[in-house]
């Protein structure tokens, strides 16, 4: 593993991983205790309408990922408000014509032939350095934002009605939630895929809630444990020559499955003091 | 003559085209202590909801403290009917009752030392202070009742809206609730929604029946009237020793 250390990409490999880990830590707690999971899944999936018309009309796919991914998300965070019986449903429509939207695009592209694979399941060891100051950037962001905000985004999180009851901008708040989860999803498609997105951003705070007696708590422990996934996904998959996007999601797997047990052996699922 | 606490005036409210409130008036003045009875699905917390601003009315006006219920919101403490929402949420009854410190104008910074200093007074006088660092799912259904009483307190509030505030609680417990918003009731002016007509009887200063349509007697007396609307039978009300007659005199029709 060391020697690997001396090649830029696995530099790059290993600062995205750890950089990427900590953004879905934060959103993640908050995508999870505000049960949008599967908002950010349809994100995702979506985004990949932006990668194939990035290609089509020829600019940066990562651009287009990040286009999509915000419009997507503020669409979905309007539909969640107005229609809400049938919310799940909307969504799950535009999770699909995102992506075949995007594989149609990159049908009709001319004489390109785009790995699909690398954003299905990630190229962590394919970021380049441009690359990893935008995710510093981002996560400095994201980071600055949920910090000044924490106590209100607690509310909204814990009891949304009260929240609205005493003041708080909730809708605004809520938008502001979503597009932080489209940009950590844009990040986190580079380094696990769009597939391996939700895993990446549920696991990690999933396993975090049942130890942590505060919000805060559970995003800071997420993100400790899915620097591990990652890390060590990224060494199992060097060592062995294993897709590195789904041996990260593997050993978060694990992870889970691990502490889940921890929990049953314990009685009520695993809350430790 | 003080604004009254509450002034609601010919309020109609439906959801999509089902309509829940009809016409309905009614003044509180401050120091009053409402109970509100009726029926379930009669529209009691839809009410509690117009007061509250989260739901607007189709007709009518509402006031609270002569000021529109949005404006007025850092002025009105509630406790919800429901207190075991996100039971597993990662939270400690300190952080859920300095909730009620939360404010428009204070947002995106800390809490401050006075923040800090109300909500320990609220919670040593909800008395859980005790529990300050346990997590809010930890507690039992009346604890946590407390909590949430504490974070309504914690607001400062000239008028308290509590939504079934006894739902959840051992009817010893449901004495002491209602003997503390007795004591409460001497500062801050309380409407409470209950199913039971005992504690009514023993507690409140006037009394509203909620069916569609508002019935409102300001002695505290639950009319015939009240009883046909909510159509409940006030069996247990004769059996707790009351200490004031809250039903008038049977006559024959």
């Amino acid at each position: 593993m060391w020697e690997a250390l001396q090649f830029d990409f696995m530099r790059n490999a290993l600062l995205a991983g750890v950089l990427v880990s900590i953004s879905c830590g934060i959103i993640g707690s908050l995508v999870v205790v505000n049960r949008i999971v599967f908002i950010s899944g349809g994100i995702a999936h979506a985004a990949f309408g932006g990668i194939g018309l990035a290609f089509f009309l020829g600019f940066s796919p990562s651009l287009g990922a990040t286009l999509f991914a915000v419009g997507v998300s503020i669409i979905m965070g309007a539909v969640s408000f107005k229609s809400k019986h049938r919310a799940d449903t909307i969504i799950g429509v535009l999770w699909a014509i995102g992506m075949a939207l995007g594989i149609i695009l990159i049908d009709l592209t001319p004489g390109y032939h785009v790995d699909l694979m690398s954003y299905l399941f990630g190229s962590i060891l394919t970021v380049p350095g441009s690359d990893i100051w935008i995710i510093i950037v981002l996560n400095i962001g994201i980071f600055l934002t949920v910090l000044i905000f924490y106590k209100e985004f607690i509310a909204m999180s814990y009891d949304e009605e009260f929240a609205f009851i005493v003041g708080i901008p909730v809708k605004p708040l809520y938008f502001i939630l979503l597009g932080m989860t489209a940009l950590t999803v844009v990040m986190t498609i580079q380094v696990v895929g769009l597939i391996l997105v939700i895993a990446l951003l549920t696991i990690p705070p999933y396993i975090a809630e049942k130890y942590t007696k505060s919000l805060g708590g559970m995003m800071v422990l997420s993100s400790i444990l899915g620097i591990f996934f990652t890390l060590g996904g990224l060494w199992l998959s060097y060592s062995y020559d294993l897709t590195s996007g789904a041996t990260i999601i593997l050993v978060a797997g694990v992870g889970f499955f691990i502490f889940q047990a921890i929990g049953l052996l314990k009685g009520r699922g695993g809350i430790t003091r | 003559m003080s604004v009254p606490a509450i002034d609601i005036n010919g309020v109609w409210f439906s959801y999509d085209k089902t309509p829940i409130l009809e016409d309905v008036t009614l003044t509180l003045k401050q120091g009053d202590f409402l109970g509100i009875i009726g029926p379930n699905g009669g529209g009691k917390t839809t009410l509690l909801k117009l007061l509250l601003g989260v739901l607007k009315p189709d007709r009518g006006t509402i006031k609270i403290l002569g000021e529109a219920p949005h404006n007025a919101n850092h002025r009105v403490g509630y406790v919800p009917q429901n207190t075991d929402l996100n039971i597993t949420f990662p939270i400690s009854v300190m952080e859920v009752a300095l909730m009620g410190r939360l404010s428009r104008s204070r947002i995106g910074r800390r809490y401050s030392r006075k923040d800090r200093s109300k909500v320990k007074e609220s919670l040593k006088k909800a008395g859980i202070w005790n529990h300050r660092h346990s997590p809010i799912g930890r507690l039992s259904g009346g604890q946590r009742q407390r909590v949430f009483i504490a974070r309504a307190l914690a607001t400062d509030p000239e008028i308290l809206l509590l939504d079934e505030p006894t739902a959840s609680v051992d009817p010893e417990f449901e004495m002491d609730l209602f003997d503390f918003f007795r004591e409460l009731n001497k500062q801050v002016t309380i409407v409470a929604i209950t199913h039971d007509v005992g504690v009514i009887s023993r507690n409140v200063k006037s009394v509203a029946c909620v069916n569609k349509s508002l019935i409102y007697h300001e002695e505290g007396q639950i009319t015939a009237e009240m009883i046909d609307m909510a159509y409940q039978c006030p069996v247990d009300l004769i059996a707790h020793g009351i200490p004031h007659r809250v039903l008038p005199t049977h006559t024959e029709k």
